[in-house]
């Protein structure tokens, strides 16, 4: 068969459920091919980066690998946002790029770029295509890498002619790579020296990171804080990883963490990292964080490990499995006495809680619009974010209780993630709202994704956080470049006028007291809905921790 | 600062040589040379890279992200085995009857060839040990170099 039909084929095999993307010369023979396969759930994108983010937000909210398919040339480097979000993040993405005919290769040929040359270090591995025989073989090895060991995305680069060569479809071999053997098992030595430093600590903490929600050790790390009675601290990818209404749990640590899970962190005499890589936003001042604990640390990666931060006990692993082997032989001997520390920690929490003041009559508190949605979704909703002002809310006052219910670009902290991620999420999880939290900068970076919900129904409800600013920025400007607002004022178009060219329904709320009923109109709405809701124009996210700076030095939100 | 050689074997397949490559320019590694050839097993390439590394944790680091690209086979550090590196230098110098003597002295003490004799040049080529080919390197600037070619350190553990 033909090398397009190999293609839908392999995604066949692979279970895959949406497809997301944009034609062009390049992939001609691949949508020709499409066009046969209705059950492969084709969206038509408006812009190629949306595609990357659907298929980010699928896989974020699914699990499973993501898939979107783009043209050469701009097709491709259109996607690249897209593909190096998901890199940070390790989710895993398949991104199929039609190139130019193999023999044009290197000419300069209309809508040629150098793929695999563009995607070499925002992604996990990529390919080209030289041979119709390897394409089945390569399509199951790039669904492989894109999900084992720590995720990320894979680049298919597949040239025109190679789509219309024919070749036997073999999807039966098995994928053999001398070179790629992720360690998934911890070792059994690390982990009793893990053990002892818990027998030893009074006063530890436990850090989750998205690692958690990758390998799907929620409930492991449950039973494993419970166990040890430490407090635990989801930083922004492990969100849901822990449940936040849980006594245990501390919140967020880090620039916009809480002011107890920093002072946690700080006064900690071992800290146990859980799937996270010491982000520079998590840290703060590396030389500061942490200062008087021991750290283990559990990673599938092993280049996150004493890469930022020098830990005492590594244990590469998968998480899950890290942690069940962990709990098969903790023992009640090694279990600390933890309850002067949960004292200490409790007074923290009711002395520094996260909190804000929504009066009834001024603007309306962005923070209150977040708990207005986590009360009537009752916590259940995906809540997926943009970057900036409106992700560090919907982070710190959604109440997460499982896993895969935030998705959010952590890593590259990517503006215009948000709404297609939501799009790709809202495609397949039905049982659900998906409920996509953006500011007014953000939106704009894929607004045209209008088009793409309305005309597939995609049930996915907008909230943009109107502040007329690009807040985070903003706020930066106002605390430490003197208030000189440079390149931050925002002059918005009318965001239901908008939306409703598109044909999405919309409406616009600006008083406080009616927020409730405009949230429960929009979730009540069958279909995609946009609600633009007018906030306090500088609100700031607290607490803070200036950038560089120890994380127990934080300004705001200490009250 | 600390220099090391590090043996890699990856996959002779296209493109590996730009994501080794790659790698160093992005994370801002220090890379000496990089000598690549294939191996006894044809589908085995082996590349000599000698970094030089800030301190132990950055080079580590450059282990492990050498590790976690999916066409490395094995990184192995040679520095801290017993091991005989060797480097091919191919030098165009001044030979005429004003240095004639000089070289042919230093001939004596190095076991170079000298090919190419020209009225006034030869072409000096010399196989060794990082020592060795420094310590050649000195003696051959006062007499006169115009183009020096090298191919990077290889080695292999003893």
């Amino acid at each position: 068969m033909k090398g397009s039909e190999i293609i839908i084929k392999a995604l066949l095999e692979e279970k895959v459920e949406a497809v997301f993307g944009y034609p062009g010369g390049s992939v001609i023979p691949l949508f020709d091919k499409l066009y046969d396969y209705p059950q492969l759930n084709f969206y038509l994108v408006r812009h190629e980066q949306a595609a990357a983010h659907a298929a980010d937000g699928y896989a974020r909210a699914t699990g499973k690998v993501g898939v979107c398919i783009a043209t050469s040339g701009p097709g491709a480097t259109n996607l690249t946002t897209g593909i190096a979000t998901a890199y940070m993040d390790s989710i895993p993405m398949v991104a199929i790029t039609g190139q130019v005919k193999s023999s044009l290769i290197g000419n300069d040929a209309f809508q040629e770029a150098d793929v695999t040359g563009i995607t070499r270090s925002i992604s996990k591995h990529n390919y080209l295509v030289k041979n119709v025989r390897d394409l089945a073989p390569t399509i199951k090895e790039a669904f492989y890498l894109a999900q084992s060991g720590r995720p990320g995305p894979v680049v298919i680069d597949v040239p025109v002619d190679m789509q219309l060569q024919e070749a036997d479809f073999d999807y039966s071999g098995e994928v053999g790579l001398r070179s790629y053997k992720p360690t998934v098992d911890g070792h059994p030595g690390q982990i009793k020296r893990a053990l002892k430093l818990i027998r030893e600590s009074v006063r530890p903490v436990i850090m989750i990171g998205g690692g958690v929600i990758i390998s799907g050790a929620d409930s492991e790390v449950t039973a494993f804080a419970e166990a040890i009675k430490a407090p635990v601290t989801a930083t922004l990818m492990g969100l849901g990883g822990f449940p936040e209404n849980h006594p245990l749990y501390l919140g967020m640590p880090g620039m916009h963490g809480t002011a107890y899970a920093n002072l946690a962190i700080t006064d900690s005499d071992l800290l146990i990292t859980i799937g996270n890589r010491f982000d520079d936003r998590v840290t703060g001042k590396t030389d500061e964080f942490a200062p008087r604990a021991k750290i283990i640390h559990i990673d599938i990666d092993p280049t996150s490990i004493s890469k930022n931060i020098k830990v005492d006990v590594p244990i590469v692993g998968d998480a899950r499995r890290v942690l069940t082997d962990m709990l098969a032989v903790l023992t009640d001997a090694d279990k600390p006495d933890t309850a002067d520390w949960l004292a200490t920690v409790d007074g923290w929490k009711k002395k520094h809680p996260l909190a804000y003041e929504q009066k009834p009559d001024g603007y309306i508190k962005p923070q209150y619009v977040i708990r207005t949605l986590d009360e009537l979704t009752g916590g259940e909703a995906i809540v997926v974010t943009e970057v900036g002002q409106n992700q560090m809310w919907a982070a710190q006052f959604y109440t997460f209780t499982r896993p895969r219910r935030f998705l959010s670009s952590g890593g590259l902290g990517t503006m215009g993630y948000g709404f297609p991620a939501a799009m790709g999420a809202a495609a397949v999880v039905k049982d659900r709202p998906v409920v996509c939290i953006a500011g007014d900068g953000s939106i704009q970076m894929n607004i045209q994704e209008l088009a793409t919900v309305a005309s597939y129904n995609i049930p996915v409800k907008i909230v943009i956080l109107n502040n007329h600013y690009l807040g985070m920025v903003r706020q930066w400007q106002e605390l430490f470049y003197q208030r000189r607002y440079s390149g931050t004022p925002l002059k918005n178009p009318d965001f239901v006028k908008v939306s409703d060219g598109y044909g999405v329904a919309a409406a616009r709320v600006k008083e406080p007291s009616a927020v409730k009923d405009a949230l429960r109109t929009m979730l009540d709405h069958n279909g995609p809905y946009l609600l633009e809701v007018d906030i306090e124009p500088e609100e700031n996210v607290f607490p803070m921790v200036p950038a560089g700076e120890a994380i127990n030095r934080m300004i705001g939100g200490m009250s | 600062m600390s220099v090391h050689i590090l043996q890699a074997l990856v996959e002779n397949k296209f493109g590996v040589l730009a994501r080794i490559a790659s790698l160093f320019s992005a994370r801002g590694y220090n890379i000496q040379s990089l000598a690549v050839g294939e191996t006894h097993d044809p589908t085995v390439s082996c590349m000599t890279i000698v970094v030089n590394a800030e301190d132990e944790g950055i080079l580590e680091q450059i282990q492990k992200q050498l590790n976690k690209l999916i066409d490395v086979i094995t990184v192995r550090d040679l520095t801290r085995t017993d091991y005989i590196d060797r480097e091919l230098l191919l030098v165009r110098l001044r030979y005429d009857a004003g240095n004639r003597d000089k070289v042919d002295a230093l001939h004596e003490r190095y076991t170079f060839h000298l090919f190419d004799k020209q009225e006034n040049y030869a072409v000096l080529e010399f196989t060794g040990d990082s020592t060795l080919v420094e310590s050649l390197l000195s003696d051959l600037e006062p007499i006169g170099v115009t183009e020096l070619v090298r191919t990077g350190k290889i080695a292999i553990s003893k």
